[in-house]
Formats: structure tokens, sequence, C-alpha cells
């Protein structure tokens, strides 16, 4: 209601959206965006398809890449059209969505107790900090001689990972909320449980949201160690198994496909936070345009 | 005041800290079940699901009292110690100026951030085959390896700190009479320096964790061969578990040290900003 | 129990009674006094300005009234029952005495309706309906029809600060403590947020405990005004400021007023010297 007293009806949705790519293309930064992409594609061409440079030409080249990623009867036998490319992108993303949803179950409400009860936080944050140290991938010998079969290892580690980065990111997010938020709740009458849903989870999700985004990271990090060490199927299956039998045509695709898969799951998480974070957006809004 | 603290010991001050106190009683249970629960089959002769197949403390504890007598224990530590340091410090030395450039200069952003953030999404790890076809020796490809996961994470922080510098900074010094070389050199380095350690002591962490995998996927053939990756693996490869967890603590130690070190480092080199 | 003569209403609620208060911090085991041997005496529906330098100790009384704080000796009272004392250091919270904070604490993650509304939901004296419509209604009453479905964020800080006292104001509490509620405001935004405050108390007549730097705030809104000595806290002056209520902004250019700021100047300036030139930090 205010906004219409401030300047007509505010653009929203598509037309916002609109509104912003045309601003957007007044200024240099697409036309320099396209510029750097294209230096980076020329380059890679030039070095490894046309020039055929040492060491660069062992690697294959974007037309090569590209032509074999669009073909319908690939040379290496994997492409867009080819059942076993979306396989190990299913495999590899289900693995992730369980790991996922494990890490935040565990991990947020382990942080938000840490960062709600001093004491339970003397007594949990030391054991946390001692094997969170240890690399992931160390734990791989370990993860395979404690469960059985492909599966289970491997979204262990991926889990191990993002657990650590999700319960120590609620845990500060509990710890930077101000204290006179706590005051208020108090003295407006709260009981303990009051304060927890109603100051302690909101007041943390920023940070855990933060903290979600990096975790998505770091799970995909270490499933694709796991998968490359010991796999079947999945992303990090794929590039180790196309290395070791030489098709480095499929490996360079399925490292593109793990960048651009990657990408599209953290992107997923912030979406997710933004649209539970309503009331982020709408004060941003108010400062910016 | 200052005097009655330095009346009694750093010791005995620790032992009054009652968080301090909690820490040491959660590790020691930590260990204690750990130990229960790995040696439940001998003792009684039932199976503890999933502990029960981890080696216990004490026996890994022994065990890395005879490891610590082979050169070749030290030798891992070693090899581990300068790829990291090697990685890192290349990481540093590109990616440092690569992203006060980024944060500069607005084009020069322009141009370069976008094929940044294409490639960024990838792994590190996923870059380890490629690596080894790319580069003539292994040792050069976990190298490789090593430096792309600490540059992406410092390039960030590089870029996010100096572009969070208060504008008034500069306008100050330029209204003072400052040349562009001073404001970078007065203002937007030492602005940027904190983003810089805290990028340095996340990167440290990517460092270890891809030193670890490049030497596991590897293989540690005969050229790259050895460093404690290595040694975990052909540990689990031979069937000593105790040793296995031997070198899982050498690396986290490993790792501690060397974020701890550039926390340090951090903290003496920023006086004006003792955050850590 | 004293009641203040000078207490321009009839209301009994809400008197509170301070006696022999001390508060000693420790710091890294140095011994800080806050608060020393205050005793203070406010009638229910006062409006009480505390003035004092930075860091005297004024906010340590208000957190020891809230229950945020323990007390190191004394009693606290709130209308003849004890709120803290030496059995007790800590008073519990409660919603009879509300908190409007320095910097505002409404939920940024809730509307300002919701934000309202909270108080009689957790305290099970209301469904949430019902709540949602005394809240709509009341910030109605405080001309914030418009906003109340929006965020504190989307809003000004003076229409957040007054959302906030409707929070208060909504439990029907004895008491309403204000911690400078507007010390980062302009002085335009100042004084509307005044007369919408003398507003509200010629409405309700809840006893005002209102902690201030600002003189004139506290003349112009305050029954008495208490000026406290630097670190630790004493109360050095007690002003009365015999002005009829209600009251608006002409009051500020009025002779009357004028002496009485005057008055209570010398004593303020002196304190605050001695203050600055201790040059300690604020305590919390």
């Amino acid at each position: 209601m205010s906004n219409q007293s401030v300047g007509g009806v505010a653009p929203s949705g598509f037309r916002l959206m609109l509104l912003r790519s045309a601003r957007a293309l007044r200024t240099p930064m697409p036309y320099l965006a396209f510029i750097g992409i294209g230096l980076w594609l020329g380059i890679y061409f030039l070095f490894n398809e046309y020039w055929k440079l040492f060491p660069f030409y062992k690697i294959p080249g974007p037309v090569e890449v590209v032509t074999e990623w669009v073909s319908r009867d690939p040379i290496w036998g994997t492409s867009l059209f080819t059942e076993d490319y979306y396989r190990n992108i299913w495999v590899s993303c289900r693995r992730i969505g369980i790991a996922f949803a494990l890490a935040t179950g565990l991990g947020v409400p382990l942080g938000l107790f840490m960062g709600w009860s001093q004491k339970f936080k003397d007594y949990t944050f030391p054991v946390l900090e001692t094997l969170r140290p240890i690399p992931i991938l160390a734990w791989v010998p370990l993860a395979i001689v404690m469960f059985a079969g492909f599966e289970t290892p491997i979204i262990y580690l991926a889990t191990l990972a993002s657990f650590f980065v999700t319960a120590l990111n609620t845990m500060l997010g509990v710890e930077s909320i101000d204290e006179s938020y706590f005051r208020a709740a108090g003295c407006l009458g709260s009981k303990k449980h009051h304060v927890f849903f109603h100051v302690v989870v909101p007041g943390a999700l920023p940070f855990i949201f933060t903290g979600l985004q990096i975790s998505i990271g770091v799970a995909w990090f270490s499933l694709v160690a796991a998968e490359m060490i010991s796999g079947d199927y999945g992303l990090g299956y794929m590039i180790m198994d196309s290395y070791m039998v030489n098709k480095y045509t499929t490996m360079v695709m399925a490292m593109l496909t793990l960048g651009f898969v990657g990408w599209t799951t953290s992107a997923m998480v912030r979406v997710a936070g933004n649209r539970m974070m309503q009331y982020r957006q709408k004060a941003l809004g108010q400062g910016g345009v | 005041m200052v005097d009655k603290k330095a009346k009694t010991p750093a010791l005995v001050r620790l032992f009054r800290d009652q968080t301090f106190r909690r820490g040491v009683i959660a590790i020691l249970a930590f260990v204690v079940l750990w130990e229960i629960g790995s040696q439940f089959k001998s003792w009684f002769g039932v199976m503890v699901p999933f502990i029960g197949k981890i080696a216990p403390p004490t026996a890994v504890a022994v065990s890395w009292v005879e490891v610590g007598q082979w050169p070749g224990y030290w030798q891992s530590w070693y090899l581990s110690t300068g790829r990291v340091f090697l990685g890192f410090t290349v990481a540093m030395i590109i990616g440092i100026p690569f992203g006060l450039a980024m944060a500069v200069n607005k084009y020069f952003r322009g141009m370069f951030f976008p094929p940044f953030e294409i490639l960024r999404p990838i792994p590190p790890l996923a870059w380890v085959p490629a690596s080894i076809i790319f580069w003539p020796t292994t040792e050069l490809s976990i190298m490789f390896v090593t430096f792309l996961g600490a540059f992406y994470t410092i390039v960030i922080n590089v870029l996010g700190g100096a572009r969070s510098i208060d504008i008034q900074y500069l306008r100050a010094a330029q209204s003072m009479g400052a040349t562009q070389w001073d404001l970078f050199r007065k203002i937007i380095l030492p602005g940027t320096l904190p983003s810089i350690f805290i990028g340095a002591a996340v990167g440290m962490g990517i460092t270890w964790e891809v030193v670890l995998a490049g030497e596991m996927i590897s293989g540690g053939g005969q050229q790259g061969g050895g460093g404690l990756g290595f040694f975990i693996w052909s540990s689990y490869m031979g069937g000593v578990m105790d040793q296995v967890v031997v070198g899982m603590i050498s690396i986290g130690l490993a790792g501690y040290i060397s974020s701890s070190l550039i926390r340090y480092i951090g903290h003496l080199s920023m006086p004006w900003r003792r955050m850590f | 129990m004293t009641a203040n003569p000078n207490s321009h209403s009839g209301n009994s609620r809400g008197a509170i009674s301070i006696r022999n208060v001390s508060k000693v911090y420790d710091p890294g085991g140095v011994n800080v006094r806050a608060v020393d041997d205050c005793s203070l005496e406010i009638a229910g529906g006062e409006v009480c300005m505390i003035v004092g330098p930075s860091g005297c100790g004024k906010t340590t009384l208000l957190n020891a009234i809230a229950g945020f704080h323990s007390i190191s000796e004394g009693q606290i009272d709130l209308d003849g029952e004890m709120l803290c004392g030496p059995s007790k250091p800590l008073a519990d919270q409660g919603a009879d005495r509300v908190v409007v904070f320095q910097n505002g604490a409404l939920f940024p993650w809730k509307t300002l309706a919701e934000n309202v509304a909270y108080g009689p939901v957790v305290q099970g004296v209301m469904n949430k309906n019902e709540a949602r419509e005394k809240s709509i209604h009341m910030l109605d009453e405080a001309g914030l029809s418009g906003v109340a479905d929006k965020y504190p964020g989307e809003v000004s800080s003076g229409m957040a600060r007054r959302a906030e006292i409707v929070r208060a104001l909504i439990n029907d509490p004895k008491v309403l403590l204000l911690d400078e509620p507007y010390r980062a405001m302009d002085a335009l935004t100042k004084s509307i947020m005044h007369e919408s405050l003398l507003e509200v108390y010629d409405r309700t007549k809840v006893t005002i405990f209102f902690i201030t730097h600002d003189l004139e705030e506290a003349i112009f809104l305050g029954d008495r005004v208490i000026v406290m000595t630097t670190r630790p806290a004493k109360t050095k002056k007690i002003v009365d400021v015999k002005i009829s209520r209600p009251r608006d902004y002409r009051l500020l250019s009025s002779e009357e007023f004028r002496v009485l700021v005057e008055e209570t100047k010398e004593a303020v300036h002196e304190e605050a010297v001695k203050a600055f030139e201790a040059g300690e930090r604020e305590l919390a």
C-alpha cells in the first residue's frame, strides 16, 4: 500500500525481471562477460584443438566435446541421448539428496541446541571439533569397513562432510542472535519452547541457509571423491571410469555436467532460503530499487 | 588486576574454566565409548554395529608408537606437507592479485568473473584425472589439483573482502591527497587482509582434503608415491586397520596445525583486529 | 511505600520501590560497582525519567527490574511484592514489566501485527485470531493501520518504535520500561515520538520508567527527573516537574520549562564531566 504512494505500482515478478535485464543491458557488464567467456573458450579451442600445443592437445577441445555431447550416435558411447548419461546423473543426485537430507536433519537440531545451551555445547562441541579436522577422504577406508556395499559408504561420507558444516553454521547462527530478542521474548511472557521456536529458529535461519549452501557444495565434493575411489555409477565414477578406459571426451563432459548439476542444487538451496526468509527480501527491496 | 592474574599459572586457570573441564570430560567419554564399542566383541562376544569394526584407541596408540619409528611414516608427513605448502603458496600468489584486480577494476571483473564462476562449481577432485593426463608427472598433477582447491576459496574471499571496504575510507584518504597506489597499499590491502586470512584458513582445510584425495586416487605410483593419503590407502589395502586410524589422526593433526598457523600469522599481521 | 505526591494520576498499579540496591559486576576478577546503595520510590502511574552519563548504571537498574540481571544487595518491590531481594537476586521475567529496547527489538521475522500479537498468544490469554484482531485494532489506534502486515525492516524506525510500544501495551503491563528508545532518532522524529508516547500515557496511565540522556526529553515527558551520579550510580538530584498534563510541543518554548532545564542541567553536566574523565567504557 505504501509502495503505491511512493511511486506508482511497484513492478513485480516477470515485469520486474524484464525491467532489470533491460537496465543491465545498458551497462557494459553483459558484454564484458560475453568477451570473457569467449576469450576463455577461444584459448581453449586454439590451444587444444587448433594449434594442438603440448600438453594441451591431450585434453579434448570444446568442439570435440560439444559435438560428442549432442551427438545421437556418440563415438565414446555417452551423450545427451544415451540412457547411461542420465543414469549417472540420477544416481549422484539421489545420493546427494539422501546425504543432504540426513545431514540437515541431524545437523540443524544439533547446532540449534549447541547454540542455545552452553552446557550442551560444552559437552558436544569439543568432540565435533576433534573429528572435524580429519579430511572426509581419510574416512574412506573406515567407511568401507563399517558399512557394507557401495551405496552406504558413499552416502555416509557425503553426509559426514555436510553435517559438520551445517551443525557449525547453525550454532554460529544461534550465537549471532541479538540478546535483546531473547530479552524481549522473555518479558513478553514466553516459555522456553516459545523462545526456541519464535526466536532461536527464525533468528538462526539466515546462517543456517548460508551453511546449507556451503554444505551442499561440500557434499558434492566428498561424493565425487567417494565415487571416484569406490563407486558404481554416479558422475564421479563416470569421470574416473572414462579416464581409465581413455574416453577423455566423456570425461570432460562429465566434469562439465558435474559443475552444472552442482550449481543447480546450490541455486535451489538459495531459492528455498529466500522463500523461507521473505522478511529479509522485503527489507532489502525497500532499501534497493 | 594485572598482577593478580599473573600469579595464577595458565594451566591452573585453564582447569578452573568450566567449559574447558567439560570439554576434557566429553573427549575422554568419547574415547572410552569408542574403546568399549570396539572391544565389545572380544569382551562379551557381541558385535556392536559399525563401531565394532573399528580398531580400539588402545590398539591405535600402540600402533602409533610402532609406526612412529618408521622413517617412511615421517616421510609421508614430509611429502604431504610439501605438496600442501606448494599448492597453497601458488594459489595465494595467483589468487590474491587476481581477486584484488577483480575488486578494484570493474571491467576486469566483468570479463574474468563469469568464466571463473562457470568453472568454480566443478569440484577440484573432478580435475584429478584430467590433471594426470595433462601434467607430465603425477607430482605436478597432485599439486595442480591442490592449487585449484585453495584458489577458488582465496579469490572469492579476497574479492568479497575488498569490495566490502567502506567507501568512506577511500574518500577520506583521497581528500588527504592519496595517490591510487597509496589507496591500494594503505587501504585496500590492509582492508582485505582479514578476508585473505579467512580465505586462507578455509583454503588450507580444502588443500589437505585435496592432497589426500589426490594421493589416494593417483595410487601414489612410483613417481609421486607416498604421502599421508597413500599411507592410509596402503594400510587399508594391507588390512591394517589400526594404522588407517593412525593415518587419519595424523592428517587431522596436520590440517589442524596448518590452520592454526595461518590464524596465528593473521593474528600477528593484523594488530588492529585481534579477531581470531 | 510512600506514594509520590507529585504523581498526576490516581493509578495505584505499578508502584516500584527500589531500596538500597547495589550491583557489583565481576569481569575478569575486577570488581566494578555499577550501582551503589540506590533507593527510589516510584508511584503507580508515574512517569519517572532517569538521566545520567553513559555507562552510569541506569540500564543496570532497568535490567534488575526486568529480570535480565541479578542484583547484589537490596530489594526491589512491585506493588508491595518482592521482585528481587536478598533471597532471590534475579527477578522473574514477566509481561507485567515490558521493556522497549535501545535499538529496538521487534522480531524482524514477524510482521508488525504478529509482533504485537505475540505476547497474548504465548501467555495463553488469547487465541491467534483474537490476538490478531486486537493487535490490528491497537496498531490502528497508534496510527499504524496501513503497515500492520509489513515486516519491521520495511517500515521507518519511528513506526517500528511505535509498534514496539504497542507490543508492550497489549499485555496491559503494570510498568513500561524504556531504555533510551529514541536515542538514534533525529530531532523531528523524536518530537513526534514524544507526543505519541504522551498520548499513550494519557490514555493508559501506565507507570513509565524511562532512561535517557536527553534532558529536555526527560523534562518534557516526566513527572519526576532523577539525575544519577556517574558510576557507581546513586541518585544525585530529583527534579519534580510540576507541569500539568496533557502536554504538547508548545511547552518546549515556555518559561517554566526552560527554568527546569537550567536547574537540572548543572547537575547533569557535572556528572557527565566526571564520567568523561573517568573515560570508562559502558558496561552492559
